[in-house]
């Protein structure tokens, strides 16, 4: 099963879905097909069943009668993690304490019983691809959050696994590093080639490394889609607010405008009496009140540095949130215009 | 700073506790080596009455000795294997099984002594043996390496390591040896040094267990307490507290096991 | 990783199993029906309150361990505050003194206290050397108060210490930036907070006071503790049924009060005897 070439096994589940012992539901039945070399985000708040898909996938947990699955063309359903031969990425890293750093990324190799000399020539490379061989004979309570990551990464893959699962590698760390360690991990999985599954709960995250994201949401998906069509064409109220700030409008169609409080804009690509369209702070900008369809009043100024933050009331139900990167002075009480890109409007599921 | 008046009758309390503690076992390593405990220290200073204890009671040094390493390792194949089942298992079943494998510390050993002797006194051969009184260590002590371990087990996430060797391809009893048992190493020797040391000085149980073949380093105290004069028995405490004083010191140093230090000397 | 595992680990408690079964399950379930087998039959269990010898026997062990258990818990909890509390030379000394026998088994206590309070003692040498009159207490009750008090006070104390290390300061520093007094933050404070740990090390100290046999043979004194009661009940009399339902008895009370404590101060602390 184990051949340096099949680096892109495709994975595929069937009808999984958990139950555990105690009786609650951790995932409903899913289907899911991840390509060769394609590298899929989970993502979702804690609890969405995320996790529970990953275990399901390497091996930890078995899914409910019924459910199967498949790497590339073997169905590895009854096969325990140690027959599977994946590389795993735990959050907590789960580096051997007893072990120095070579012994921990040698170890998978040792299990397989690869000779010596080999497995010292393998080390060396992963040591040497992960930037960490001048910590080879360190303890692990001696390295730092990054160091540690890098090690969980060398010794994931130094065995050559037939997929890659992380499961949320970088939620330890600082922020800076996190951001890092995000475009490293990255252009890791573009170089190796390799099927990759990646549980995170943040959205960026999830937008840098994700080919395809699959948000979920109680333990159902939410939506399947690339990072962009999560983003501009969130499926349903919940994904959109998941990933990112959006804004919404609620209001009622007529003679081809969406009108609600504060008013209205050009709409000809439904019939629904009563919808609800959703754009990005980004899509929209404040003009004067004379150059827009839509007033209101502002209620809030934020400056962010690199843009501003303008929090709009007297629109809409709520309140509209628009960032700009403009330098004008934004006086809170005034009455200006919005004016909204036509294109980065979509119509969503108004229910959350 | 200026310690308050408070500070220092706590600081002479404590003190007169540490030598009521402390001075009778000097004093009784000192009679050990007077000429005449009766005529005081001016007797002269000796080594006779320990020379004499080692020609009438090496034998029970031996054997507790023996004892003591036999019990050992019946609790390393018997108590850390359960220790990590019940590390493993949170079920109610599982905990039935912790209390009642902790229960011969709450039964007194006089009480388990008897048991065992009306339940397998009948059979000569065993009852003969030194094998009948490691029976009773093995039951006394084991509670003391169960914990031992499971202390060790709680105080790191033993699971994930295990999944992040199984994610590697170590199959079961391979995670065991690999990184179950290195990893409790700190648990297993802080118990090994109680067993050990709760072996060589158990006395309630072995007193019932024992036969004049088989007396412990403890039983042939009480002998010496009772028919020997009272610079043997001093002696005779000498040779068992030199004998202890090692176990109680790593006792002191390895004792007390915490969880892994994560400590971070190389940040980014 | 989870559904194939149950076999091994049913193999690996196999053997503790058997052990447990063959030699102290079974045993203790023999002694049991012994300590009923005599010509009362199982109401030889109540007779115990019945034998003025037996009942006499058992309330002086309970009050004897009930007296060195709360000298033990007061003397500790003082020492123990004071020592995790105070940094000073010569700290890490005294807590090796206190804590060094541990493990000493009660025949050398039993000896130790001959030292300290026997016929060629030391209370009797400075008692004959100020006031000319004898002092020798070593085999009568306060001798065996003295050996009990000797082997639960390092064990208390190690109990205690643990919990005081884990005392949050910022509490008792709470407590006076609100006016409140040494006592009261004793009180308040500080004793609540070690109420398990004294519970708990109490349960014990108690526990094994209630057992302790090898200090009391040593002492041969006339005072019939239970334990003492119950082994010339069996090798003198051979009376075995007798000596099985007091060590039923015995047993019971000594687990009641591990087990009230717990359920009480919580499973945790009592960890550590």
């Amino acid at each position: 099963m184990t051949s340096d070439q099949e680096v892109s096994t495709s994975i595929r589940l069937e009808a999984c879905a958990k139950t555990f012992d105690d009786g609650t539901r951790a995932l409903e039945p899913i289907d899911l097909e991840i390509a060769g070399g394609e590298t899929v985000v989970l993502l979702g708040p804690s609890g969405c069943g995320k996790t529970t898909t990953l275990r399901i996938i390497a091996g930890l947990e078995a899914p409910d009668p019924g459910g199967r699955v498949l790497f590339g063309s073997d169905d590895v359903t009854p096969l325990p993690i140690e027959s599977r031969n994946v590389g795993m990425v735990f959050q907590s890293y789960a580096l051997f304490p007893n072990m120095t750093v070579r012994e921990n990324v040698a170890y998978g190799l040792m299990v397989r019983n690869v000779p010596k000399p080999e497995r010292a020539v393998r080390v060396g490379e992963m040591l040497a691809m992960m930037h960490i061989e001048e910590l080879a004979d360190r303890r692990i309570d001696q390295l730092s959050g990054g160091q540690r990551q890098r090690v969980a990464l060398a010794r994931a893959i130094a065995v050559r696994p037939r997929v890659l699962l992380l499961d949320e590698p970088l939620t330890a760390l600082d922020a800076s590093l996190r951001e890092r360690l995000r475009i490293e991990i990255n252009d890791l999985l573009r170089s190796l080639g390799i099927t990759a599954v990646y549980v995170t709960h943040d959205q960026g995250e999830a937008m840098a490394i994700g080919d395809r994201i699959v948000v979920m949401r109680k333990g159902v998906v939410a939506q399947i889609g690339s990072p962009k069509d999560i983003y501009y064409r969130p499926a349903n109220a919940f994904v959109a607010d998941f990933i990112g700030t959006s804004n919404r409008l609620t209001g009622h169609l007529s003679n081809g405008a969406l009108s609600f409080q504060g008013g209205s804009i050009p709409w000809q690509r439904s019939e629904a009496a009563e919808l609800t369209v959703m754009f990005r702070p980004q899509d929209a900008e404040i003009v004067a009140p004379t150059e827009a369809q839509i007033a209101g009043r502002i209620a809030n100024v934020y400056f962010l540095g690199d843009r501003t933050k303008i929090i709009l009331e007297a629109i809409g139900q709520g309140p509209i949130v628009v960032e700009t990167t403009a330098q004008a002075d934004f006086v809170i009480g005034s009455n200006v215009g919005l004016k909204i890109n036509p294109d980065r409007i979509f119509e969503i599921d108004g229910e959350t | 700073m200026k310690r308050s008046r408070i500070f220092y009758v706590n600081l002479a309390f404590t003190l007169l506790v540490c030598a009521f503690l402390i001075v009778p076992i000097f004093l009784s390593m000192l009679a050990g080596v007077t000429v005449n405990f009766f005529q005081g220290i001016k007797s002269g200073l000796t080594l006779s009455w320990v020379i004499e204890v080692w020609s009438l009671y090496a034998d029970t040094i031996f054997l507790s000795l023996l004892i003591a390493v036999a019990c050992l390792i019946c609790n390393l194949l018997i108590g850390v294997p359960a220790a990590y089942v019940l590390a493993r298992k949170s079920g109610r079943v599982a905990r039935m099984i912790e209390e009642t494998l902790v229960l011969p510390i709450a039964i007194p050993g006089l009480a388990i002594a008897l048991a065992l002797i009306v339940t397998y006194g009948g059979i000569r051969e065993f009852r003969l043996s030194w094998l009948f009184i490691l029976v009773g260590h093995v039951l006394y002590t084991l509670p003391f390496m169960i914990r031992s371990v499971l202390a060790v087990l709680s105080s790191f996430d033993f699971r994930t390591l295990e999944e992040g060797a199984a994610s590697l391809g170590a199959g079961f009893w391979k995670r065991f040896r690999t990184i179950i048992i290195p990893n409790c190493r700190a648990g297993i020797l802080a118990g090994s040094l109680m067993v050990v040391t709760l072996s060589v000085g158990e006395f309630n149980l072995t007193w019932m267990l024992h036969t004049p073949l088989t007396k412990t380093l403890p039983v042939g105290l009480a002998d010496s307490y009772a028919s020997m004069r009272l610079e043997i028995g001093s002696a005779y405490t000498l040779v068992f507290l030199i004998m202890i004083l090692p176990l109680l010191i790593a006792l002191q140093l390895y004792g007390r096991p915490r969880a892994a230090k994560t400590t971070i000397s190389d940040p980014e | 990783m989870k559904h194939s595992e149950y076999p091994r680990l049913i193999l690996l408690m196999l053997p503790v199993a058997i052990v447990f079964l063959a030699f102290f399950l079974l045993p203790m379930a023999r002694l049991i029906l012994i300590g009923g087998s005599g010509e009362n039959g199982f109401s030889e269990y109540l007779s115990i309150f019945h034998t003025p010898r037996h009942f006499e026997s058992l309330v002086s062990t309970v009050l004897l361990s009930a007296a060195v258990t709360i000298a033990a818990v007061i003397i500790s909890a003082v020492t123990g505050v004071f020592l995790e509390r105070n940094r000073f030379p010569g700290r890490e000394v005294l807590i090796s003194m206190l804590t060094f026998p541990l493990a000493f088994p009660g025949v050398v206590i039993g000896f130790l206290v001959i030292m300290l309070a026997g016929r060629q003692g030391l209370a009797n040498e400075i008692s004959q050397a100020l006031t000319g009159s004898r002092l020798v207490f070593a085999y009568s009750m306060a001798g065996l108060f003295t050996g009990y008090l000797y082997f639960s006070i390092p064990r208390v104390i190690l109990t205690i210490m643990a919990a005081a290390e884990k005392l949050d300061p910022a509490l008792e520093e709470a407590a006076r930036s609100l006016g409140a007094s040494r006592w009261q933050v004793i009180r308040d404070v500080i004793l609540p907070a070690l109420k398990p740990a004294l519970i708990a090390s109490g349960a014990i100290a108690f526990a094994t006071a209630m057992g302790a046999f090898g200090t009391a043979f040593t002492l041969a004194t006339n005072i019939d503790v239970l334990p003492m009661t119950i082994y010339t009940e069996f090798t003198l009399n051979a009376n075995f049924a007798t000596a099985a339902a007091l060590s039923i008895v015995l047993g019971t009370i000594t687990w009641l009060a591990l087990y009230i404590s717990r359920s009480i101060a919580g499973s945790t602390v009592a960890a550590a005897a």
